[in-house]
């Protein structure tokens, strides 16, 4: 039984390559590690997009330390790219990784001790280190192969500074080129795409930088050729489409000019700031403006007001700042004011873990506003969900006067993907404010009875003038002194939720329509949870997957799914309570918040499996919970069924 | 002069249209009889009346207290917000429509206790508005807890043995935060004066921030009840670029300096001043500097249309192809 309440930490990888051969695989996961301001990210960047523009199924995530400037040769100021290369698409970061490029043996030693790298992972490590003049780096670097040595990596030394004084003066700028010269090698990659990319990123130095790094790249290449006896092949496969790549934050930003939204507002909070330096660099050319405000209430509040005088605008956040704006976001629903609010999630609570992943602001979305306040909530699955989210929550905002809440996380927000390239419509710019005159006696909340749903007006528009207020008020938004009037505005607000609800489709089961389990996923999990429902398959465990990207309203037909399967699970990464835990019983169990949902709405009795150790989902972590479910028969008889 | 630069909705659009009092007029207000609150929303309406601005195109954001009901009892658009955020959202409909008229309504609780942050910053943004701050000292709403400029030694509900420190000095902070550019005190009891500060307010490109002193009857009858009844314990601070001591206040109002609004240093000497028993109440324009920069204006973009928008995120796209 594969352990269920830790990392598993014994993993071989299942791609090693032998001397002399080139490894055929189709997933190899590499990454690129250096103290910062080295260049591993750069590096790490240029290879996973050369990749993808070579037909590579990609997925990227930094490696980046809490401080800004952290002391040089130390584990915790590791910086650097992960990146997973496939066949085909891959849709999250994997398991382990499978070799790894380290500018000191310190920043190896972080990686090591984080339990990321495969057991049997390659290492090609700078090895100046070990003969350098300071007596304390040559013991750190003897303490740390020691250590090092208790895995069973194969770990190559390469004379990164010494070949790279052949061509530069100062390799401190420079040894990310060499090194992704060896990366090119040893993955075949395509050098003049590389070439390419490194002509672009120096675009607005000096040419003589350019060709510097381009020697360098070539003296990384030619090394490699000379002194690596492997290389690793991950075929890419024909695929047609134009895609393009970028990270989930880049995403937001792109759906955000694409949804014709023409006002953002924000606070710097990590890790949503992203959103705002790319949307700082091109909004205006879009007539758009990125306001900074004073505070995360102040950003809601400015959002807030410019939606009020037309076209819904857009707030970014993360945890804490979703907490501050609560008040306003309870006004724009009590006023009916459109209003879309992003939530790049992060480790709670409170300060809690702000560049780390976690999904664990879901129910706090859903309820964590002061009195009856219903609204929207989505979470985008993929990068690319992260574009299309923007127009579908603008849309759902303007038509139903809402609140819209998406979640992302850290897991998105600095994944890197490519994907199918976007077809950005003119229509989703939506039309200017009508300004037409208002006929007389049409009130400013004119609920149709059935669907609650009401016409807005907008400031400039004659006949329209009313006091929207967060006060209890009836249909001219006069305040409300009968208080049947607030059982029927309460009723009103309500039932859009239920009208939207009835125009979405029920969710797409991935695997069988029924079987034993049925795991229940939303956000940015899914591509770890669909890899590992499919490995249990393949297995023979009939096991099926179901993704939520509707989170309020819930898409409809969930209790039908749900009886399809003899047992109910979610994954999720937040925090519950195993149920073998001491003083842990079936009535204090604290549950995976999807679950605690899904329990409440379908009444099935719906299990949960969680973890908050601050990264994404690893399809092995699930496939391990399958099993564990699966083919534990105690477990089986404690967790009981589905009723 | 506000029309300067503006859009075709700045004016009622309908030349012939002639707006009278009768078209601000909201529903009858709630405040208690004596209220000072009464006097701003009728100077307000004369105000709109005066300068012919069409109701749809004006917004009055207000946040939460007494003073938070005014935006019910105009007919323009309104945005009853919620406490010590009016700032905000006036600041997102003026940044999203630079074209609309913007009031923003607050307390002194409001404005400098639980909105203190915004208020700095909005004085900073410096964006066309007119902030009415309505002072009475005390919050009423909630009955008669201390706020940030009840007197030292006032007894409240929440301070019976008297409030504990001085009184902070709005006038003072305001005039302290950069890039401030309108700052104004005036008395509601005192039409004239108002009147004539609101307009001034208004015809500022900036933000134009306007202490109102203002009565509470029903908490606070006896506050200003010195100034009320004798003149002698107000000065008038007057000025062609601020406000001049027309409209029969030169009768009544022997005390009167003359305050060039341009003078920061001397603004801020005076303001310093304010509330210590010794000085009278001083009414007038402290400071006027239309040279500041205005976050609406600085912040204004072309519009571009829906294809431009969309050929333009084109060409983004591809520097992400693949």
């Amino acid at each position: 039984m594969p352990p269920q309440s830790t990392t598993p930490r014994s993993a071989r990888s299942t791609s090693v390559p032998t001397e002399g051969e080139t490894l055929r695989t189709d997933h190899h996961t590499v990454e690129v590690v250096s103290d910062s301001g080295e260049g591993a990210q750069t590096c790490g960047r240029i290879f996973g997009t050369v990749s993808a523009r070579m037909g590579n199924g990609v997925w990227s995530v930094e490696i980046i330390p809490a401080e800004i400037e952290p002391p040089a040769r130390t584990p915790a100021g590791a910086s650097g790219n992960r990146i997973r290369l496939g066949s085909e698409e891959v849709t999250n970061w994997g398991d382990y990784s499978d070799l790894v490029v380290a500018f000191n043996e310190q920043v190896l030693l972080s990686r090591h001790r984080l339990g990321v790298l495969a057991d049997d992972a390659t290492i090609l490590i700078e090895e100046m280190w070990a003969e350098d003049d300071d007596e304390e780096v040559r013991e750190a670097w003897d303490a740390a192969m020691e250590e090092l040595a208790q895995a069973d990596y194969r770990i190559i030394r390469v004379p990164m500074e010494e070949e790279c004084l052949e061509v530069v003066e100062d390799p401190r700028k420079g040894k990310n080129m060499f090194v992704l010269g060896l990366l090119a090698h040893l993955y075949e990659r395509d050098t003049d795409l590389i070439e390419d990319a490194i002509t672009r990123k120096f675009a607005h130095k000096a040419d003589a930088i350019t060709e510097s790094n381009i020697a360098l790249l070539h003296r990384g290449l030619d090394w490699a050729e000379e002194n690596l006896p492997f290389r690793i092949e991950v075929p890419p496969t024909a695929d047609e489409g134009e895609k393009v790549v970028m990270n989930g934050n880049q995403a937001v930003a792109l759906g955000t000019v694409a949804a014709g939204f023409e006002l953002a507002s924000m606070y710097p909070i990590t890790p949503a700031s992203s959103i705002s330096h790319y949307l700082g660099r091109i909004f205006e050319d879009y007539g758009g403006i990125l306001h900074q405000a004073e505070d995360e209430i102040a950003a809601a509040g400015v959002a807030l007001g410019a939606s009020f005088s037309g076209k819904p605008a857009v707030t970014f956040t993360s945890g804490p700042g979703v907490a501050l704006k609560t008040e306003f976001l309870g006004l724009a629903i009590m006023t009916e004011t459109p209003l879309v609010l992003v939530d790049v999630q992060r480790g709670g609570p409170s300060t809690g873990l702000p560049t780390r992943v976690e999904q664990s602001d879901l129910l706090a979305s859903l309820y964590g506003q002061p009195g009856d306040a219903p609204h929207v909530v989505i979470a985008p699955a993929t990068i690319e969900d992260c574009f299309h989210a923007m127009v579908t929550a603008r849309r759902i905002a303007e038509t139903f006067r809402a609140v819209v809440m998406i979640l992302s996380d850290a897991n998105l927000g600095r994944g890197v993907q490519p994907f199918p390239r976007p077809e950005p419509e003119v229509a989703w710019q939506g039309s200017p404010p009508d300004q037409s005159a208002v006929p007389e006696d049409k009130p400013p909340y004119d609920w149709n009875e059935r669907t609650g749903l009401s016409q807005r007006f907008v400031p400039g528009q004659a006949g329209g003038q009313f006091s929207a207020t967060g006060l209890a008020h009836d249909e001219e938004s006069v305040v409300a002194y009968d208080y049947d009037l607030n059982q029927h505005a309460s009723e009103m607000r309500s039932r859009k939720l239920a009208v939207l609800q009835s125009t979405l489709t029920p969710p797409e089961v991935h695997g069988e329509d029924s079987g034993d389990l049925l795991v229940v996923g939303w956000g940015s999990t899914k591509g770890a949870i669909e890899e590992a429902v499919d490995r249990a398959r393949e297995e023979g465990l009939s096991v099926s997957s179901l993704h939520l990207t509707f989170l309020s309203p819930l898409p409809p037909g969930l209790g039908e799914i749900f009886g399809r399967f003899d047992r109910v699970m979610t994954a999720e990464i937040n925090y519950s309570d195993d149920p073998d835990a001491p003083y842990i019983t079936e009535e204090n169990r604290r549950r995976g918040q999807l679950a605690t949902l899904l329990r409440s709405t379908t009444l099935v009795d719906v299990d949960s499996w969680s973890r908050v150790l601050t990264e994404p989902l690893r399809p092995m972590q699930v496939h391990g919970a399958i099993r564990d479910r699966l083919l534990d028969e105690s477990r089986a008889a404690t967790t009981g069924g589905n009723g | 002069m506000r029309t300067q630069g503006c859009s075709l909705l700045r004016r009622a659009q309908d030349q012939d249209r002639v707006l009278e009092m009768d078209d601000y007029e909201g529903p009858q207000a709630r405040w208690c009889p004596g209220c000072g609150d009464h006097s701003i929303l009728a100077a307000t309406e004369r105000l709109l009346k005066n300068e012919q601005i069409a109701p749809e195109e004006t917004v009055v954001v207000s946040g939460i207290g007494c003073s938070g009901r005014f935006p019910h009892h105009i007919d323009t658009y309104g945005f009853h917000a919620i406490h010590g955020r009016a700032l905000p959202v006036a600041t997102g409909v003026k940044l999203h429509r630079p074209d609309l008229n913007v009031f923003a309504v607050m307390g002194d609780g409001d404005c400098i206790s639980i909105g203190a942050g915004h208020w700095i910053h909005a004085t900073r943004y410096n964006a066309d508005m007119v902030a009415m701050m309505f002072d009475n000292h005390i919050y009423g709403l909630t009955k008669k807890q201390t706020s940030p400029t009840t007197p030292q030694g006032y007894a409240t509900n929440t301070q019976p043995h008297g409030t504990y420190l001085p009184p902070m000095n709005p006038l003072t902070a305001t005039l302290g935060v950069s890039n401030v550019s309108f700052v104004a005190q005036t008395a509601e009891w005192v039409p004239q004066h108002l009147n004539a500060t609101l307009e001034a307010a208004h015809h500022h490109e900036g933000f134009s921030f306007v202490r109102i002193l203002q009565r509470c009857p029903h908490y606070t009858s006896e506050m200003f009840l010195d100034a009320v009844r004798d003149p002698d314990r107000i000065e008038l601070l007057v000025h062609p670029d601020g406000v001049e001591a027309g409209g029969g206040l030169s009768e009544i109002y022997e005390h009167r300096r003359r305050h060039d609004p341009s003078d920061l240093d001397f603004a801020r000497r005076l303001a310093e001043k304010e509330g210590t028993d010794a000085e009278r109440i001083r009414l007038g324009v402290y400071y006027r500097d239309e040279s500041r920069p205005v976050y609406d204006r600085i912040r204004s973009v072309p519009r571009r249309s829906a294809e431009e928008r969309v050929q333009t995120l084109e060409e983004e796209l591809d520097r992400h192809a693949v």
